[in-house]
């Protein structure tokens, strides 16, 4: 016997095992339907007419580890937020000072990543 | 064991109805912005045009599927299967009426949070596998914009949740039933007139949405003049279709969150029109929504990725976090709790 929060959540399985073999089929049907035929000009990588004269992947602009590593910073927080959302008025005034002070604490830490530029793009 | 194909065909009677609209909406985009632009837009194939998506699909699916010398061929034809799989993922949990949901759980608004938030994956695994300059730099930049615009989502979440004291996204709807958030004026007691407390988080949430989805003006991962195609550039076929059809079945399921969040979602626009349906309001919301998706596309000129990564940071962000506090203030010091 399936306890109550597995029942609750059995939909979604069957939805997302719907939803995989959905895209699953869509994707394979084009191998099975649509002649197959590589020459090496098809499957060389697109540059404007070129020859790829080097590897793709290859170093960039670090603000975009930045960009992630504030994210990461930011979705906890949200992550945090969410569980006191709802229960705001159980915890009363207590729990909204505590929830004050955390976010005054990456408040800072948002400051300090501003001032420090961070957050510039030019 | 029965439960489970009910379920599955339940599955099914959701995806089909969500495909459809995936496909009038691409459609309805063609011939809006040929409106707008003083065209006819497609009108050739079937009576006014309306088999082209039809047309479309069978084409692409007879195309053959180019796979680059260089890339790596698992990631690459799984990135838009995956991204077209959590597309689809989400409405497992979407209320188009009052009990019409396949799966009520208690922390609706959380799956969707995070199924939209695993987007990003699709995307990243598409530009690295694909091993070209131009998916790989589009990709990038997609994912950064992704990322930037989910905290100010998110914490436009929150307002909301503060409102209504549920997570459950029935509940988030029932609580609008004495105004939707987005004009409802949140009024003391005492006070004689009230706030519209939530209709800055509700301009918020949509300009996210448009970043979030990568449309028009922030659809700069695929800035046609500077990267190509942005991340898809090195896909066809069908490959090419899923990623297309994930987009803008993710546009639908914004749409959809930007009803349910601040429209009323089901519920009617007055109680003398309660007869019609919820599920008929809730799609009507949902396409004026889209309406407005694809308005803005016609309307304004493309961001730059500086000006993009400036408001979502310096504007939305801080703009939203100030928010959060005064709505928590304002409900537990003023209003007292919801309903």
């Amino acid at each position: 016997m399936l306890s109550d929060i597995a029942v609750q959540y059995l939909p979604i399985l069957v939805f997302l095992a719907v939803a995989l073999g959905v895209a699953l089929a869509a994707s394979g049907l084009s191998f099975v339907l649509a002649k197959q035929k590589p020459d090496p000009e098809k499957v060389s990588a697109y540059e404007c007419g070129f020859e790829a004269f080097s590897d793709a992947r290859r170093r960039f602009d670090v603000r975009f580890y930045l960009v992630a590593i504030l994210f990461i910073i930011f979705d906890l927080e949200v992550a945090f937020l969410f569980p006191w959302s709802v229960s705001l008025f159980e915890g009363g005034v207590a729990a909204f000072w505590s929830v004050m002070i955390f976010l005054g604490v990456l408040t800072i830490g948002f400051i300090y990543e501003w001032k420090k530029g961070a957050l510039e793009w030019e | 064991m029965v439960q489970i194909v009910v379920y599955a065909l339940l599955a099914v009677a959701i995806i089909i109805p969500v495909l459809v609209g995936v496909a009038y909406l691409t459609y309805a985009e063609r011939r809006v912005l040929a409106a707008m632009q003083m065209r006819k837009g497609p009108n050739v194939v079937g009576p006014f045009g309306l088999l082209q998506p039809i047309a479309d699909g069978v084409k692409l699916l007879g195309k053959e599927t180019i796979i680059p010398a260089g890339a790596d061929m698992v990631l690459f034809i799984g990135a838009p299967i995956l991204t077209f799989f959590l597309a689809l993922s989400a409405w497992a949990v979407i209320p188009f009426d009052a009990k019409l949901v396949l799966a009520d759980i208690n922390v609706g608004i959380l799956y969707l949070f995070a199924i939209s938030s695993l987007g990003v994956y699709g995307i990243i695994i598409a530009g690295w596998a694909s091993n070209s300059k131009y998916s790989f730099l589009g990709s990038l930049r997609s994912a950064a914009q992704m990322v930037s615009y989910e905290v100010s989502i998110g914490l436009v979440m929150i307002t909301v949740l503060l409102c209504v004291g549920s997570l459950n996204l029935g509940k988030i709807i029932e609580a609008q039933r004495e105004g939707w958030f987005v004009f409802r004026l949140f009024a003391p007691d005492g006070w004689a007139v009230g706030v519209p407390l939530l209709f800055p988080m509700a301009v918020v949430f949509f300009i996210s949405a448009l970043a979030e989805t990568n449309r028009h003006p922030f659809d700069l991962p695929e800035g046609e003049s500077e990267l190509v195609g942005g991340f898809n550039t090195e896909y066809s076929s069908m490959s090419f279709a899923l990623f297309f059809l994930g987009e803008y079945a993710n546009m639908i399921l914004l749409s959809a969150m930007t009803s349910i969040l601040f429209l009323g979602g089901w519920l009617p626009p007055h109680d003398s029109v309660a007869f019609v349906p919820g599920f008929i309001w809730f799609a009507l919301k949902i396409a004026a929504v889209l309406f407005v998706f694809l308005w803005v596309r016609a309307a304004l000129p493309r961001y730059r990725y500086d000006q993009l990564m400036r408001i979502g940071w310096k504007f939305f962000l801080p703009v939203s976090l100030v928010w959060v506090v005064v709505v928590a203030a304002w409900q537990l010091f003023l209003m007292g709790p919801p309903a």
